[in-house]
């Protein structure tokens, strides 16, 4: 009995082993122009993580940091891919970090089990702290896309990168271009009320801000710190409306922001200025697009592209093209990539350890941030600097340094 | 120190939004009344109105005010159904089933909304949406506004169909005595199920309330319900005009605690004066004497 099973089941597989045949040669027979399109896919593709929130209460920006980052890979690839390696394409290996800094660890375990050789983004400080901490672990090399927090350099990590400047840079520009822009207008402004979110952001740089304004001649009236997500901003707005300040200088994320310019809108006060130091929605098209009232006039100093770089012009409209709106987190996540791609070339692999080595010297001027070539002192990036943009009209313009300036300060607002 | 016209202000705002947390109260508060359960799910099922309203808003068009009349039915139903076919039946009249049901079908709700939704956070905005009454030098939310006036009507309404109408008549009569109420004909199970649809309409017009001016997201609920629960036993559990008093100081309290010291420290207040006000009255502010 088991033996007649056996039987037919071995010209069972004789039978199929010869259709099987068949059909292969068939298939060789018949496409031979499919098989060199096969040994071109052999060549390994390299993976690159990006971390991203695209759910949660950061998902725009998330959405906008990965749009950047697609933008950049399909460029790259379309151009040849990594031509050391054979022009190996990039491929995408997407983390969402649903806007904490738990999941966003989650991912980097992910991207790590799925063989990645970076990993790109996290947005906020939170985030990219967890997420770079999770990646020092295996020697993943990590570059920040925006989180500021200076926390996040500090810690000696050798597989942390950050492009774009931390905030102790951010505030020390904002505040010299504050006292340049006050001092060109007649010196209108002279007392402050500083409005933060109380997360590692927010506090941090309003701590900055309350050491350094004082030396620059503002008076601070006060300090109003809101938590993340907020119900409510009127009894913020009621105490900005109480204090009369000639600036408010708001540091918090695009939910809170916006609701604290509407609210502001909504009780009828008018400083002299609104001059947000990474703003979160100051520097974004959304907000623009949505809530013009509220947004105009808002000066922020913030990441922001080169606006004379006519590759950073093409991106922008290109983004614009698809209906959606445009912010920094777009050119950043793109520069970055440029960037890591151009370390994978020089590495000449996608090994970790000589990726971070090409990093750490790293002389990248093809990016198209008004940095200069990177020059990276302990993963910080020395030559990137942040600068001054204005909502006017229906369009976010850079005011400030005058060498990238594309229209003249509104100060005091009009 | 703020000018008298700030802090009036602020607490103007504090008694605004404290309509809302009264609203909400009043229908966990109606439904322990009654059914003396202490409904875990209240804050998902606030968050589903909500997401009804969002829906309503931003496929159909409609104004987050007229959603009113279809919600207040829906949610009565919804309400409805889950007393009389899930909660009822998986309790076998045990409390401690109770807490246990209304706290699973609180965690598979807010998942439901999770799958469909993301935790993306979503808001509407309509033309009023920061409007103000200017009321002499005061300048007051138009939404707050319509959500004071509202929510007192509301319990206006609920206090009139618990006195004046036969289902309220027999809603009294089970939450005082449940077994004589069905010696004389009163059909408990069913008028269990209307109290948590009740209950469940109240949150409907909540949602609608604070759209105009608030987000959604899948957990939102919790942010409120928490409030809630110390407006119920604050007010004195079971007590209508309790929750609607209660919602409104709590208010005023989280709003003048913001105002002096600083919106993240806001919240202190309310649990300050909470443990303060259980001290003096153990059965809180309209509770009955135990």
């Amino acid at each position: 009995m088991g033996r007649s099973v056996q039987d037919s089941a071995l010209s069972g597989i004789s039978r199929r082993t010869v259709l099987k045949a068949g059909a292969a040669a068939a298939a060789f027979a018949t496409v031979p122009v499919a098989a060199p399109s096969i040994l071109r896919a052999q060549t390994p593709a390299v993976k690159i993580g990006i971390l991203q929130p695209v759910t949660g209460a950061l998902a725009h920006d998330g959405d906008l940091g990965r749009l950047g980052a697609e933008m950049a890979i399909n460029e790259i690839n379309a151009a040849g891919g990594i031509k050391a390696l054979g022009g190996a394409k990039i491929e995408m290996v997407f983390g969402d970090a649903r806007s904490t800094p738990e999941a966003g660890t989650q991912e980097v375990e992910r991207m790590q089990a799925e063989g990645v050789c970076a990993i790109v983004g996290g947005f906020a400080s939170p985030i990219c702290l967890a997420a770079s901490q999770a990646a020092a672990r295996y020697d993943l090399p990590y570059l920040v896309d925006v989180g500021v927090s200076d926390q996040i350099m500090a810690r000696g990590l050798t597989n942390t990168f950050r492009f774009s400047p931390g905030f102790g840079k951010v505030t020390q520009v904002a505040l010299d271009n504050l006292t340049k822009i006050n001092e060109l207008a007649g010196k209108p402004a002279k007392t402050v009320v500083l409005v933060h979110e109380d997360g590692l952001f927010g506090s941090g740089l309003a701590k900055l801000l309350q050491a350094e304004l004082p030396k620059r001649g503002f008076e601070i009236l006060e300090t109003i710190a809101h938590p993340t997500p907020a119900r409510d901003m009127s009894n913020v707005a009621l105490r900005i409306r109480s204090l009369n300040p000639d600036l408010v200088i708001p540091s918090n994320y695009y939910g809170e922001f916006v609701l604290l310019a509407r609210t502001m809108q909504q009780q009828r006060i008018k400083p002299k200025g609104v001059y947000a130091v990474l703003g979160g929605a100051a520097s974004n098209g959304r907000f623009v697009k949505e809530f013009p009232q509220a947004a105009q006039n808002v000066i922020d100093c913030n990441h922001w592209h080169d606006p004379k770089n006519p590759q950073a012009l093409a991106l922008r409209k290109a983004v614009e093209a698809q209906g959606k709106s445009f912010a920094y987190n777009v050119p950043l996540n793109y520069s970055n990539l440029l960037l890591l791609a151009d370390a994978i070339e020089r590495a000449g692999s996608a090994d970790r350890k000589k990726i971070i080595e090409a990093l750490n010297s790293s002389t990248f001027a093809g990016h198209i941030m008004p940095y200069g070539p990177t020059k990276f002192v302990n993963g910080q990036n020395e030559g990137a600097t942040p600068i001054n943009t204005q909502i006017q009209g229906e369009d976010i313009k850079v005011i400030f340094p005058e060498f990238f300036a594309e229209a003249k300060a509104n100060f005091p607002a009009t | 120190m703020y000018s008298p016209q700030i802090i009036l202000e602020a607490a103007l705002n504090g008694l605004m939004t404290g309509a809302v947390y009264a609203l909400i109260a009043l229908g966990l508060t109606l439904i322990y009344g009654v059914l003396h359960i202490i409904n875990f799910a209240h804050g998902a099922l606030l968050t589903c109105a909500m997401f009804a309203v969002w829906v309503a808003w931003a496929w159909l068009g409609l104004d987050p005010y007229l959603v009113i009349v279809p919600l207040v039915p829906l949610m009565f139903a919804l309400g409805y159904g889950l007393q009389r076919f899930v909660i009822g039946p998986a309790s076998h009249g045990d409390d401690g089933n109770i807490l246990l049901v209304t706290l699973g079908l609180s965690i598979v709700l807010e998942n439901v909304l999770l799958a469909v939704f993301q935790s993306d956070t979503r808001t509407l905005d309509t033309d009023y949406s920061f409007q103000v009454v200017a009321l002499g030098p005061l300048l007051l939310s138009y939404p707050r506004v319509i959500g004071l006036g509202v929510a007192v009507v509301v319990t206006g309404l609920l206090w009139l169909v618990l006195n004046r109408t036969d289902t309220g008549k027999a809603i009294r009569a089970v939450a005082k005595e449940k077994l004589g109420a069905n010696l004389v004909g009163i059909d408990v199970p069913h008028v269990y199920a209307v109290t948590f649809g009740l209950g469940c309409a109240c949150l409907a017009v909540a949602a609608a309330l604070l759209m105009p001016t608030f987000y959604v997201n899948p957990r939102i609920g919790s942010a409120f319900v928490l409030v809630a629960f110390t407006v119920v036993v604050l007010g004195g559990m079971g007590s209508l005009p309790g929750a609607l008093l209660g919602g409104l100081f709590i208010g005023v309290v989280e709003s003048l605690c913001g105002l002096l010291l600083g919106d993240s420290l806001g919240q202190i207040g309310i649990f300050l004066i909470f443990i303060a006000v259980l001290l003096v009255r153990p059965t809180g502010l309209f509770g009955a004497k135990a």
